[in-house]
C-alpha cells in the first residue's frame, strides 16, 4: 500500500477522532489491567495459572472461547472481504462456525477428561512422555507464533490507518506496545486474568457488532433483500456480487485453493492450542460441552451479523473509498461505522472511535490468548516434563511459564516489527492448516484409537508440521506473487495458498502407517483415556 | 470419551488406582457408555462434514444453481449459507440433548461408584 493511500483515511477522518479513539482504548486497557492485577493476586498455584483454577462457569468460558476465537481477522477481515468480494467473503464465516461441531462432538469433553493443562497432556497420557511432549510443544509454539505474528502485524496496519501513524518508528512503537501489554496480561494474570480479558472483549465485540448491524438494518427497514440488492448495485458487480466465485472462482487452481481452505478451517479450529486450553478452565467435561454450546451460539450470531457488516459496507460506501483506505478492505467495518453515524457528525465520530477501540481490544485479547497457550506449553510440556523430567514443582513451572511469556513476547515484538510491511495475512490460514494437519489428527487418534503409538503420534505431528509449513514456504503466499510476503523473489512451485488438501491427508496416513511397527502399544502405567483431571 | 467421567473436583474423593480404571474400562457398563457416545457422535460428524463439503463444492462448481434467485435478491447461495448456520445450531442442540439424556447419567453412575470405592 502506498503511503499516499495510507494517509488518506488518516488525513480525512482518523486524525480528528484520534483523541476519542485513544481515550476509549485507554479505558479498555486500564480496565483490563485492573482485572489482570486482581486475577494475579488470586493466582496461587499451577492450576490457577494454567487453567484459571478450573472454576469458570460454562457461560463464562463460552464467552471467553468466543473472545479467543473472534480475532481481528474475523471482525475486520471478513467484513472487508464481503465488502469487496461479496458472497465469497461470507464463505469464511461459514467455515469458521461449522468447525465448532468438531470441537463439540469429538474434542472438548474427552480433552477435559484426559488432560490437565496443555494439548501435550492428552498425547502424553498413553505414550512415552518426552518425545510426544516435545512434539506437542513444538507444534503448539509454531502454530501460536504464526497466528501471533499475523495479529501483531495486523495491529500495526490497523493502528496506522485509524490513528494516522505512518512513520516506521510509530508502527514499531505500536507493535511494541501491543507486545508489552500482552506480556503483562499473561505473566501477571495467567489464565484467570486472560479469561476475564477475553470475556470483556467478547462482550464489547458482540455489543459493537449488534449496534452496527441494527443501524444497517434500520437503514433498509429490516429488509435483507433490499440490503443485498443495494450492495450488489453499489459494488458495480451486479448479481455476481451475491454469488460465489468473485474471489475463488477465477481458475481451476483458485477453486481447489478454496476447497483446501474450507477443509483447513473446519478441521483446524479444534486443533488450535489457544482454543484447546480453554476447555481446562471449567470444572468438568459437562461444563466443557456447555461452554462449546455457548460459544457456538455467540460465534454463530456474530458471523451471521458479518452479513450486515460486509454487505452494509458495500451498500453504503463506494468501492473506491473502501479500497483506497485499505486494499484488502480491512477498514470497511470502521468506515461503515463512520458512515452510519454521518461522516461529519459527532455521532459518526463516536461510532468510528467505538468500533476502532473494539478492534484494538480484539487484537489485544487474541494475542494474550495465543501467548498464554505457547508459554503454558513451553513451561508444562517442554520445561517441566522434558527438561526437568517431571521433577519441577508447581511454583517452578509457573515461574518458567512467566519467563516464557516474556521471552515469547519479546520474540513476537521483534518479528512483528520486522514483518510490519510484509503481507502476513496468509499466516492465519497457515496456522489453521498446521493445526488441522498436525494437531487435530494426533488428538483424535490418541483419544479414539487404542493402538495408536508414540511413533504414530510423532509422525503425525512432525509430518503435518513439516508438510504444511514446507508447502506454504514454496507457495504464492511467500514468493512469486504481487501479494506475497516477499513479492520480489520467486521460488514458488506449489500452486495453492492453502496446503490443507495435501497436508491433512498425508500427515494422517503416515500416523496410521506407523502402527505397523509399534514400539509398544500401551505403556505399563496406562489407564483409560478418560482419567480425571488433577 | 465424552462425558464419561467428570473429574473429582473436591479433594475428599479418593482417586481410583490405575487398576481400578482398567477394570472399569473393561466393564460392560463402560462399553455401553462408549457405544452410546460413539454411535451418536461419529455418524453425526461424518454427516455434517459431508454437508459442509457439498456446500463448498456447490459454491465452486455449481455457480448457476447457486445464483438462482428465490425471492427478491435472496438466491440459493444465500439460503444454503444460512442453512449451514441453522444446521450447526441444530446439531449442537441435538447432541447436547443426547448427551444429557443418555451419556451423563451413565457416566455419573460409573463415577460415583468408583469414587465411593465400591
Amino acid at each position: 500500500m502506498s503511503p499516499a493511500q495510507q494517509t488518506l483515511l488518516a488525513a480525512n477522518e482518523a486524525s480528528e477522532h484520534r483523541p476519542l479513539i485513544i481515550t476509549l482504548f485507554a479505558l479498555f486497557v486500564l480496565a483490563t489491567l485492573g482485572i489482570t492485577i486482581w486475577a494475579g493476586r488470586q493466582t496461587k498455584d499451577a492450576a490457577d495459572f494454567y487453567a484459571g483454577g478450573r472454576q469458570f462457569s460454562a457461560f463464562q468460558n463460552g464467552l471467553a472461547v468466543s473472545g479467543d476465537y473472534m480475532s481481528a481477522a474475523s471482525f475486520l477481515g471478513i467484513a472487508g472481504a464481503i465488502a469487496i468480494f461479496g458472497y465469497d467473503g461470507f464463505l469464511y464465516s461459514i467455515g469458521f462456525l461449522v468447525a465448532w461441531l468438531v470441537a463439540l462432538l469429538l474434542v472438548a469433553e474427552p480433552l477435559r477428561n484426559s488432560g490437565r493443562y496443555t494439548m501435550g497432556d492428552v498425547l502424553a497420557y498413553r505414550m512415552r512422555q518426552r518425545p510426544v511432549r516435545t512434539a506437542a510443544g513444538t507444534s503448539t509454539i509454531v502454530v501460536s507464533i504464526f497466528y501471533l505474528l499475523a495479529q501483531m502485524a495486523g495491529a500495526g496496519v490497523l493502528v496506522s490507518l485509524l490513528l494516522g501513524i505512518t512513520s516506521d518508528a510509530g508502527k514499531i512503537l505500536i507493535v511494541a506496545l501491543v507486545g508489552i501489554l500482552m506480556i503483562v496480561y499473561v505473566s501477571i494474570g495467567g489464565m484467570k486474568g486472560t479469561t476475564w480479558v477475553q470475556m470483556v472483549k467478547a462482550v464489547l465485540l458482540i455489543g459493537g457488532t449488534i449496534l452496527i448491524t441494527f443501524l444497517v438494518l434500520l437503514k433498509f427497514n429490516f429488509n435483507i433483500s433490499d440490503l443485498l440488492g443495494t450492495a450488489a448495485e453499489n459494488s458495480g458487480k451486479g448479481a455476481a456480487f451475491l454469488e460465489p466465485g468473485l474471489q475463488y472462482g477465477a481458475t481451476g487452481t483458485s477453486k481447489l485453493d478454496f476447497i483446501s481452505l474450507g477443509v483447513a478451517l473446519v478441521l483446524g479450529t479444534a486443533g488450535l492450542p489457544h482454543i484447546l486450553i480453554r476447555f481446562y478452565t471449567v470444572p468438568n467435561a459437562k461444563a466443557a460441552r456447555k461452554s462449546v454450546n455457548w460459544a457456538i451460539g455467540i460465534i454463530g450470531a456474530f458471523y451471521l451479523m458479518t452479513i450486515a457488516l460486509g454487505f452494509g459496507a458495500a451498500a453504503l460506501i463506494s468501492q473506491d473509498e473502501i479500497i483506497a483506505s485499505n486494499p484488502s478492505g480491512n477498514t470497511a467495518a470502521p468506515l461503515l461505522a463512520l458512515h452510519l453515524g454521518g461522516v461529519d457528525s459527532a455521532w459518526g465520530a463516536i461510532l468510528l472511535a467505538t468500533i476502532s477501540a473494539v478492534a484494538f481490544a480484539t487484537i489485544l485479547a487474541v494475542v494474550a490468548g495465543l501467548t498464554l497457550a505457547s508459554s503454558s506449553s513451553f513451561a508444562h510440556d517442554i520445561y517441566a516434563n522434558v527438561i526437568r523430567k517431571g521433577q519441577a514443582s508447581g511454583a517452578e513451572e509457573v515461574r518458567a511459564a512467566r519467563w516464557a511469556t516474556v521471552f515469547i513476547g519479546v520474540i513476537s515484538i521483534g518479528l512483528g516489527a520486522l514483518a510490519r510491511d510484509l503481507n502476513v495475512a496468509g499466516l492465519v490460514a497457515l496456522a489453521f492448516a498446521v493445526a488441522a494437519s498436525a494437531n487435530l489428527p494426533t488428538i483424535l487418534y490418541s483419544l479414539f484409537w487404542k493402538r495408536f503409538t508414540t511413533q504414530g503420534a510423532l509422525w503425525s505431528i512432525y509430518g503435518g508440521l513439516i508438510v504444511a509449513v514446507g508447502l506454504v514456504l514454496f507457495s504464492p503466499v511467500v514468493s512469486g506473487d504481487p501479494k506475497a510476503m516477499f513479492p520480489e523473489v520467486d521460488f514458488a512451485w506449489f500452486p495453492l495458498k492453502n496446503p490443507g488438501i495435501i497436508s491433512i491427508p498425508s500427515a494422517s496416513s503416515w500416523a496410521g502407517s506407523a502402527r505397523s511397527c509399534p514400539r509398544r502399544s500401551r505403556t505399563s502405567r496406562s489407564t483409560p483415556s478418560w482419567r480425571s483431571g488433577p | 470419551m465424552a462425558a464419561d467421567a467428570p473429574p473429582p473436583s473436591k479433594e475428599q474423593h479418593k482417586l481410583p488406582s490405575p487398576e481400578e480404571f482398567s477394570e472399569v474400562q473393561e466393564s460392560a457398563e463402560f462399553g455401553e457408555l462408549r457405544r452410546s457416545y460413539r454411535s451418536f457422535a461419529f455418524p453425526l460428524t461424518v454427516a455434517f462434514i459431508a454437508w459442509y463439503l457439498l456446500y463448498v463444492l456447490l459454491s465452486n462448481y455449481a455457480g448457476g444453481f447457486m445464483g438462482t434467485k428465490l425471492f427478491g435478491n435472496i438466491n440459493v447461495a444465500f439460503v444454503l449459507g444460512v442453512a449451514q448456520f441453522v444446521t450447526t445450531f441444530l446439531i449442537a442442540w441435538w447432541y447436547s440433548r443426547h448427551a444429557a439424556a443418555k451419556l451423563d447419567p451413565k457416566a455419573e453412575a460409573i463415577k460415583s461408584r468408583m469414587e465411593g470405592g465400591a
